[in-house]
């Protein structure tokens, strides 16, 4: 199978891509000028992209830095710096032809040995997620100043989904080459080749971002500027936006409560497009290894005990999806056959009784992340207090909670991981066995073991027939479903709230962190 | 008699009283007019008080019943109040009581050692307790007699220092009673006064700083209080601003009572005092 994108190709999917995110909004012209005015939640620690992966820097740094592609709604790739692409039929080849006239900010040329540079050697040293999609690489070279070609060591078809701008940023070499990486002076006036550059940060206040003029795609970017406003406090955010202070509201920056009155504001609208790419997965630990918790009954009398639609609704206003399995519904790989545990306390009860569970204690860490995550332990805890289960609840800080989840101290904790765009990247993580380590809240912490789950993961991500593949993952599904290693609770929803004047603001499955490039605001 | 009829001429302390009866009982009660657990959801979130019949104070941000929230919180908020204010009265007393009868270097040291906890300011050294500890019921009940025994001691000091010379205790010291029962049989007795009005508004501070600690969220996350009411609902104010207010009142109303009643406690033991007012 050889896949070729030409120019047309990649007209025909921004288009698309553009129907999906926005299907009400009239096409209309897009005119230049305007300035945006973005609320950013935290502040990021720093704006590196490639050596800080915080989730406020990669909302920022996405308008600096870009990666070889982007990626729509449906995660089907779309050109950036790379304008088209090939995969060899035996899958080990994947070549990119890059965009010819690209410049850095600071007006040296774009080139090849700019993408070898970061991938082989910036990105292997600075970033563990993207190293180990790396691993499957065997070499990358740059046969010619536009070309780049990576050769894998095995099939590995996920690795098309790797070249985001958050996975795989392109650093400049001409800056880095030979220096240490994390005392750059560069870091402190981040030099990409987005659409947007760095202008001035006034620690505390405010993030400016000026139009880039000589950036490669003529007319883009429309906007004049972009400030990202630092305001701490979530009631002084929801009334700036609401006196024009700010006019883009990113997920996060709005209290769940808050966000049906904010989108129904004159002149506002809400997109919960673009975090398609991430699909942020609400989940509960259970640990596998001691306790009621190694049961697995009692694991499955969890999951029945536990009202999810209850948690959607209320609290987090009917935004968001209960999951039927251990797969994001956005995936392709995704099961739809599998049926989701339903509320059913009875049943929770009776799966309780027949293990013999005496009411020993069970603690319960909630994920300190804020109100909303606070309140939703409040809801498990009487969900699971209802079937008979003893829960004490454990408090923490951010800090604490690493600690706790890391070293295994806990029987049931809240948590949520990114499942990105295919198992191999975001899922495999969490339940293969070679993945438990004490000393990360990522990996595999609830410590479950399962070799013909292990055998799958490891086949399913280097199998290049499509069905055979989704083969194995329907079968990885089946028995995760049943085993309940931990709770799938929630696939969350990321709402973006922004004045409807500003146009294709949402234009891919990467959302706000893939750049304002082609938003505009309607004067 | 005399004790009750000079307590009753303070009109406030009668109110005082009344206010504080009413709490007890809510709080005594609330196991049997809500035998269910404050935390269940039991209607649509964000009813307003009355709106549904049954709740008449509403429901807060997840459809729990505020009532049964203010009636179990009640218990939690004077159940803390008062083993707290115990504790605190058994560290502070003996120390005073040591500090004043032995006077000298005892005194010095021990002085020294409250000063130490009295430099602190009380709400931070709470805070910072309770987060060492990992917040539940017996680490703040800790943290806040940790923090309000200082002038408890000072006070026991301060009796003690003036009792000690007086001619009974120098008769008891005559006929070679030990220390321990002239501390404990002659002159503790002869303290008590001050200690118990003391003592009732200790209660009425704890309170307040029991639900200042939770209202920060360093209350014990499975007990409804009524400072955890309070944080609870601080960011939904402009939507649901009685989720607040409820327990609000309910917190000022007891102080306020307590404190009424530690002025009529003063009266009652105090005649002299009282008259000269």
């Amino acid at each position: 199978m050889t896949l070729l994108s030409s120019v047309t190709g990649r007209l025909t999917a921004a288009a698309l891509s553009l129907a999906v995110a926005l299907p009400a909004v009239a096409q209309e012209t897009p005119s230049s000028g305007g300035v945006a005015n973005v609320a950013i939640q935290p502040e990021p620690p720093g704006l590196m992209l490639p050596l800080v992966q915080n989730a406020p820097t990669q909302r920022v740094a996405g308008n600096i830095f870009e990666g070889l592609l982007r990626y729509d709604a449906d995660l089907e790739p779309m050109p950036q710096l790379a304008t088209s692409w090939e995969i060899s039929d035996d899958g080990l080849t994947y070549t990119f032809h890059l965009h010819p006239d690209v410049t850095w900010h600071d007006g040296e040329a774009f080139s090849a040995a700019d993408v070898v540079f970061s991938a082989d050697v910036f990105l292997r040293e600075t970033n563990p997620r993207t190293r180990a999609i790396l691993d499957h690489v065997a070499s990358i070279e740059a046969p010619d100043d536009e070309t780049v070609v990576f050769t894998l060591k095995q099939p590995f078809p996920a690795f098309i989904q790797a070249f985001e701008v958050g996975t795989l940023p392109i650093v400049p070499k001409h800056l880095y080459a030979g220096t240490d990486f994390y005392n750059n002076p560069a870091n402190n006036h981040p030099i990409g080749t987005g659409p947007f550059e760095f202008a001035k940060w006034d620690r505390g206040s405010v993030i400016e971002l000026d139009k880039n003029p000589n950036y490669y795609e003529a007319g883009k970017p429309y906007l004049d500027k972009i400030y990202w406003h630092v305001i701490p406090d979530a009631a002084s955010r929801a009334a700036a936006y609401e006196n024009g202070t700010l006019n883009i509201m990113p997920a996060g920056s709005v209290e769940n409560f808050d966000i049906p009155r904010l989108a129904k504001l004159d002149g506002s609208c809400m997109t919960e497009a673009g975090s398609e790419y991430f699909n942020p997965f609400a989940m509960l630990w259970l640990n596998n290894r001691e306790g009621p918790t190694a049961d697995k009954r009692f694991r499955q009398a969890v999951m029945y005990a536990i009202d999810r639609d209850f948690a959607k609704n209320v609290l987090w206003n009917g935004l968001g999806k209960v999951p039927n399995g251990p797969f994001s519904s956005t995936l392709a790989a995704h099961d739809d056959d599998l049926q989701p545990y339903p509320y059913d306390p009875d049943k929770s009860r009776e799966l309780l009784a027949e293990m013999g569970y005496k009411g020993e204690p069970v603690r319960l860490l909630p994920l300190p992340y804020g109100e909303t995550w606070t309140r939703w332990a409040e809801a498990v805890r009487q969900n699971l207090e209802d079937v008979g289960i003893d829960i004490e609840t454990e408090s923490s800080d951010v800090a604490g909670w690493n600690q706790k989840v890391s070293d295994w101290d806990y029987d049931i904790a809240f948590t949520y991981l990114f499942q990105y765009g295919d198992p191999s990247l975001g899922i495999a993580r969490t339940y293969i066995s070679s993945n438990i380590a004490k000393g990360s809240p990522w990996n595999n912490v609830e410590g479950y073991e399962n070799p013909e789950i292990d055998k799958l993961f490891a086949a399913a991500a280097v199998e290049n027939d499509p069905d055979k593949r989704q083969a194995m993952y329907d079968q990885i599904q089946q028995t995760l479903h049943d085993d309940v290693p931990l709770a799938w609770i929630m696939e969350l929803a990321q709402p973006t709230i922004y004045r409807c004047n500003v146009h294709d603001l949402i234009t891919t499955g990467i959302g706000l962190n893939d750049g304002f490039k082609n938003a505009w605001i309607e004067q | 008699m005399n004790f009750f009829k000079r307590f009753a001429q303070n009109r406030g302390a009668l109110v005082g009283l009344v206010i504080l009866g009413l709490v007890v009982l809510l709080a005594l009660l609330a196991p049997f007019l809500y035998p269910d657990s404050p935390w269940r959801m039991v209607q649509r979130p964000f009813l307003a008080p009355g709106e549904v019949s049954g709740f008449w104070l509403g429901t807060d941000v997840m459809g729990r019943d505020v009532a049964a929230g203010l009636a179990h919180g009640a218990w939690v908020s004077l159940l803390i109040g008062l083993i707290s204010t115990v504790v605190a009265l058994a560290i502070g007393v003996p120390l005073g009581a040591l500090a004043g009868y032995f006077g000298g270097k005892v005194d010095d040291a021990l002085m020294r050692f409250t000063e130490f906890f009295q430099t602190i300011p009380n709400f931070a050294l709470a805070i910072v307790l309770v987060a060492i500890m990992e917040p539940s019921t017996f680490s703040i009940v800790l943290a806040i007699a940790i923090v309000s025994w200082p002038p408890v001691a000072r006070l026991v000091r301060g009796e003690f220092l003036s009792i000690k010379h007086r001619e009974y205790v120098e008769a008891a010291r005559l006929v070679g009673q030990t220390h321990r029962d002239i501390i404990i049989k002659q002159i503790l007795p002869n303290t008590l006064s001050p200690v118990i009005v003391l003592a009732s508004l200790m209660v009425a501070t704890a309170i307040l700083l029991e639900s200042s600690l939770s209202f920060l969220g360093l209350g014990d996350p499975d007990t409804m209080s009524w400072g955890y009411m309070i944080g609870a609902a601080r960011t939904v104010m402009r939507q649901a601003w009685w989720l607040s207010v409820i327990p609000g009142v309910a917190i000022l109303l007891t102080v306020l009572a307590l404190n009424l009643v530690g002025e009529g406690l003063d009266d009652a033991l105090n005649p002299q005092l009282a008259r000269a007012r």
